[in-house]
């Protein structure tokens, strides 16, 4: 029972860097993509969110080939000395991939939802471009993103098939509750295998409630 | 102050494409644009506020350019000083009345804190404008008149070299419409600033138009004094 908050502290890590460096990117090629006025835009669009709906294997196999000490993007990795091929490192890029889009998905409608009106104003007003992206449409954005960024966790934590082909399943090093879960099936270690599911399971409500509270209707910001 | 405005743009989109050419001079500290919705009225306020860019042209306040094609001018929104009030007021629905109206006052990153200790302006404008009660209320718990007013003292903290209003009256009801526009021709009397109205409204023409700028399907129809307008239009009949 002990060894079952070694993979949940090890989840939460994974998950939480994930979900990091989801918001920066996300948010970052969301408001891009918000802005600009171009055909590819539904392409790039479309790229970004094929980890949505590819199965995690494939898109691991696509890790593993490219950040493997083979790979182009592994090899260059290599030389910094940097390995992320069964590390939890590499758990976390496979976390951060698969979830991506949720982050993606929600800034792009929140930005895009922004009255642009709002913007215009706080120009005439005498704001610059970058304290006009801080003070009127980080503020008015932000509940979908945060919204996102929880879903994103939801999906990093259980993130399974991609872990699995690039990080492996080395207990205590890369192995996640998800994939611990498993590990317990297949031992045949049903009382572990229980209360992981338990865990996950408590775990993965606690978020989307958090998550669904702060989507509309529920006036977190304009409240004091 | 004189504004001269000359400028052309294009607008396509995919049901129709309007041509805006629109030329006058203002050296009245009251210009109306008059015309019936979709002549351009919107269009032109913009672009002299710098929020659109028309193709070619120039605009001039005071006989400063802020615009000019040929001589590649175009002074961005943020430095023309010049006041926007946008026809449903675009009040920042996060901040609320005292952090709108200290917005333009506070640089950086940051807005003014939802309790800033007292600043002198900002009260002032708060006071005059009749806000002084509802300032720590959010622009969604304000009525329709209480809004303009937040729109207006917001404006005004800027000390803005023009005033530009887009329909200010249009979304309130009659009543509050018939004591707003005295209440604006009053401060504006008193602060003496030029300002350049949008309306529909023959109403509005009558107390703002010092010099009434007629625009119909992007063009300038008429350029007029009120009296002189009032006095054809009756003539016609």
């Amino acid at each position: 029972m002990q060894d079952a908050w070694i993979p949940l502290a090890l989840s939460l890590k994974v998950a939480g860097w994930a979900t990091v460096l989801d918001i920066v990117f996300g948010v970052a090629v969301a408001l891009a993509l918000a802005r600009w006025r171009s055909s590819a835009r539904d392409i790039v669009d479309a790229l970004l969110t094929l980890p949505l709906v590819m199965p995690p294997t494939v898109l691991g196999y696509y890790l593993l080939v490219l950040l493997g000490r083979r790979g182009p993007i592994g090899a260059w990795l290599d030389t910094l000395g940097i390995r992320l091929v069964f590390t939890w490192e590499g758990a976390v890029i496979a976390a951060m991939i698969a979830a991506f889009p949720l982050v993606l998905k929600s800034a792009r409608s929140a930005f895009e939802s922004v009255d642009p009106q709002l913007e215009q104003a706080a120009r005439t007003l005498g704001m610059g471009e970058t304290a006009l992206f801080f003070r009127v449409t980080l503020p008015l954005a932000v509940r979908g993103i945060v919204a996102g960024a929880l879903l994103a966790f939801a999906r990093a934590l259980g993130e399974f098939g991609a872990t699995l082909m690039i990080a492996g399943n080395l207990p205590g090093r890369t192995q996640t509750l998800s994939i611990a879960v498993y590990s317990a099936v297949q031992a045949g270690d049903d009382h572990t295998a229980n209360f992981l599911v338990l865990v996950t399971s408590v775990v993965s409500v606690v978020v989307l409630l958090v998550a669904g509270r702060l989507l509309p209707q529920h006036s977190l910001l304009t409240s004091r | 102050m004189t504004l001269t405005v000359d400028i052309e743009k294009t607008l396509v989109t995919r049901e129709r494409r309007f041509e805006l050419s629109v030329s006058f001079t203002g050296n009245c500290k009251r210009i109306v644009l008059f015309g019936p919705s979709g002549a351009g009225k919107t269009l032109t306020l913009q672009a002299i506020a710098g929020l659109l860019k028309p193709e070619r042209g120039t605009i001039a306040l005071g006989g400063v350019p802020l615009f000019d094609a040929a001589r590649r001018i175009d002074v961005p929104a943020r430095r023309r000083a010049a006041a926007y009030l946008f026809q449903d007021y675009a009040l920042f629905p996060h901040l609320n009345v005292r952090q709108n109206v200290s917005f333009a006052l506070k640089r950086g990153w940051l807005n003014p804190r939802a309790r800033e200790e007292s600043a002198g302006e900002v009260d002032y404008w708060l006071g005059v404008l009749d806000l002084t009660a509802v300032a720590g209320n959010h622009p969604a718990q304000l009525s329709g008149g209480q809004k303009q007013r937040v729109a207006l003292a917001r404006a005004l903290v800027a000390k803005p070299r023009i005033l530009l209003l887009d329909e200010p009256f249009a979304a309130l009801d009659a009543n509050m419409r018939e004591r707003t526009r005295r209440e604006l021709f009053d401060l504006q009397t008193r602060l003496d600033i030029p300002m350049v109205l949008i309306t529909h409204d023959e109403a509005d023409v009558a107390v703002f138009g010092d010099q009434v700028v007629q625009i119909d399907q992007g063009r300038v129809r008429d350029i007029a004094h009120y009296e002189a307008l009032a006095a054809r239009n009756t003539s016609d009949r």
